[in-house]
């Protein structure tokens, strides 16, 4: 066997070892990337039975220019957080099952929730002990969200963008 | 589990660049696998072809055998994880296919032995590189029930109090078992079936107690956390609080000296600090640890010239101090390993040109001697940072899981490797006192690899949990809890 042969193989598998190394770290990289945009918190509902692994659909019915189809967190610890908007309503709070899951002290377990009605999106308060704010205005009761208006809790602020 | 199919955000600028790769990266894995598979297969075409001077089509049988156990567990994966870390099973994947080579090259006898024209009739079913394929086979079968059957990690812990019961007895087994039935090399770590079969049940007792550490620890988290004395600027417990740290500490010290099991009880001890580190976000956890274990670690020292139990202890320190002072007698297997790795130097021998068999135990604990001979410091360096990309990979699902059980769990697990590559590696370099753990996916045996392939299994079940998108936390269940859908829509007037 010519000793080039064995000088190739050993190396080429050296080489590939690192390769496959760097091969990793690229795709590391790329979802550091992806995830710090926050696009793990989708809150649409489950639809239909789908095999997970199909693309999404292309052509997503356009949104009406002025519906809201995006909840993004603008202040606070989850600033860059974004949720897709879907049909299920959006629970805020320190409970873990919460939708968005507030780790700030001043916020309550279950404090506030949103809504949708006929295309407009409503914010509630639940009960929260340090209160939910449409931009200045405190929440008393399911309030219709403008869009870019923030919704403050605690020391997290959101707002709805279509 | 509902299937998480949903209109998934395509403003990210990794979905717009990578299609629908980048969204459950399963195809991403499927490649990384088969590079994984070129890599073995390039490694032992190259040791036949410079042990018997030429390539069979043999040599591609085993590096084939656990392709396709890849990719068993990777369908496993796309069915019952698909947004899974893609990382985690390739890297795992490509240190078992590397095992399985490097053990099959060993099978072969060195040169100076001589049944040396022996190994041109050598298959690739003889020896005990087909062994470690079929021990890879049920590790990968035990993975793949592990993630069909826990569908969401947060069910483990409902059991966090019987597996953390489990785990002591596995644990204790050994030790109380008389030495013919556990003793093997003067480690009391088995469960031997004389002429059946053995097994390390300690290798599985450290996932059952690493389950219950998690659950444990989120429970008290808040206690251990918020009453705290200040000193010297930082944060320490309260002597009362320091149970659970002292408790394991005594266990990680009672298997040191019954079982003669140093780097166990470095496991448990190091793992469940640090994992009381991360509940609890105080310094002074690494602190007290460090200090219990160093005072343990010196008292054991000196204890062990006059006192039968500690005696094993004293000596492997004694050997790591000067690994030259016995080469022929008691410190053999490290002066060997140490030549070894000399031997290999910076690009090493080139697989199948070393002399792996001068080390005793090429194939378990002294494995990583083997791979540095032959492949070098440059080869070595590789094969450790794919073990702390997989760690790196483990960490990164404790930090974005959603819950604090799985971010406890991920993270004490993916800890769990990086410490005993570091124990095993750092004994057999002679960098602190030589213990008998094995290497995780490398090392020849069942147990260990099938408690790591579970501990995988683990892994990509939280990571899938933490990147699927739209889980509304309560995971596998899908919707939210009902108490969510019930709550009053009135406002609770102040």
């Amino acid at each position: 066997m010519p000793e080039i042969v064995l000088v190739v193989a050993r190396f080429g598998f050296l080489a590939l070892l690192w390769i496959f190394v760097f091969a990793v770290v690229g795709v590391v990289r790329r979802d550091l990337w992806s995830s710090s945009r926050g696009n793990r918190l989708v809150a649409a509902p489950p639809r239909g039975t789908q095999p997970a692994s199909v693309p999404p659909p292309p052509a997503r019915p356009r949104a009406t220019p002025g519906r809201p189809r995006l909840l993004v967190v603008t202040e606070g610890p989850l600033a860059g957080t974004q949720i897709t908007l879907g049909d299920h309503p959006i629970t805020m709070g320190r409970a873990e099952n919460s939708t968005l899951v507030l780790s700030d002290d001043y916020a309550s377990t279950r404090h506030a929730r949103l809504v949708a009605r006929n295309g407009d999106w409503f914010v509630e308060d639940l009960g929260s002990t340090n209160g939910t704010y449409l931009d200045r205005a405190k929440v008393s009761g399911p309030t219709p969200v403008p869009l870019g208006v923030p919704i403050r809790i605690g020391r997290t602020a959101l707002e709805l963008r279509p | 589990m509902t299937s998480p199919n949903l209109a998934y955000p395509t403003a990210t600028p990794s979905g717009a660049a990578a299609g629908g790769r980048a969204r459950t990266g399963r195809n991403t894995e499927l490649l990384l696998l088969l590079f994984g598979f070129v890599i073995t297969v390039v490694l032992s075409a190259a040791s036949e072809g410079a042990l018997i001077d030429t390539i069979r089509l043999d040599s591609l049988v085993l590096p084939f055998l656990v392709l396709l156990l890849g990719l068993l567990a990777h369908v496993l994966v796309r069915i019952f994880a698909p947004y899974a870390d893609p990382v985690l099973l390739p890297l795992a994947m490509l240190i078992n296919g590397i095992g399985v080579v490097v053990i099959h090259r060993v099978d072969v006898p060195s040169e100076t032995d001589d049944s040396f024209s022996k190994f041109a009739t050598i298959g690739p079913f003889d020896g005990l590189g087909v062994q470690q394929v079929l021990w890879s086979g049920v590790a990968v079968v035990c993975f793949c029930i592990v993630l069909a059957v826990v569908r969401d990690h947060r069910t483990l812990s409902r059991y966090a109090y019987t597996l953390g019961l489990v785990g002591i007895v596995l644990v204790a087994i050994p030790a109380l078992l008389p030495g013919r039935f556990s003793e093997v090399n003067n480690a009391k770590v088995w469960i031997t079936i004389p002429g059946v079969a053995s097994v390390q049940p300690g290798e599985f007792a450290k996932l059952a107690l690493f389950v219950f550490f998690a659950y444990y620890l989120v429970r008290k988290r808040e206690v251990l956390s918020l009453a705290s004395k200040r000193v010297l600027g930082i944060e320490f417990p309260r002597p009362r609080d320091l149970g659970p740290v002292l408790v394991v500490w005594v266990l990680s010290v009672l298997i040191l000296v019954v079982e003669k099991d140093l780097g166990s009880s470095l496991l448990y001890l190091g793992t469940f600090v640090v994992m009381l580190y991360i509940a609890t976000e105080r310094r002074s956890w690494l602190i007290i640890g460090a200090i219990l274990f160093g005072f343990g670690a010196v008292v054991a020292y000196s204890l062990g010239t006059w006192l039968g139990p500690f005696r094993n202890f004293h000596d492997r320190v004694n050997f790591w101090l000067d690994p030259m002072s016995d080469p022929l007698g008691n410190t053999y297997q490290l002066s060997r390993s140490l030549i070894s790795l000399g031997v290999g130097g910076l690009l090493g021998t080139g697989p199948g040109a070393g002399d792996p068999t001068s080390v005793p135990l090429p194939r378990s604990d002294f494995i990583v001697a083997t791979i540095g001979e032959e492949l070098g410091m440059f080869g070595l360096t590789a094969l450790l940072l794919v073990y702390l990309l997989i760690v790196l990979r483990g960490v990164k699902a404790g930090t974005m899981a959603r819950d604090p059980f799985g971010k406890l769990l991920a993270a004490g697990l993916a800890f769990s490797v990086a410490l005993q590559v570091f124990v095993i590696v750092g004994g057999v370099t002679d960098l602190i006192p030589l213990t008998g753990l094995t290497t995780p996916f490398l090392s020849y045996g069942g147990s260990s690899l099938v408690a790591n392939w579970i501990l995988i299994a683990m892994l990509i079940r939280i990571s899938n949990d933490s990147r699927a998108p739209g889980q509304v936390t309560g995971g596998g269940r899908g919707n939210p809890p009902p108490q969510l859908q019930s709550v009053a829509t009135e406002v609770i007037k102040l």
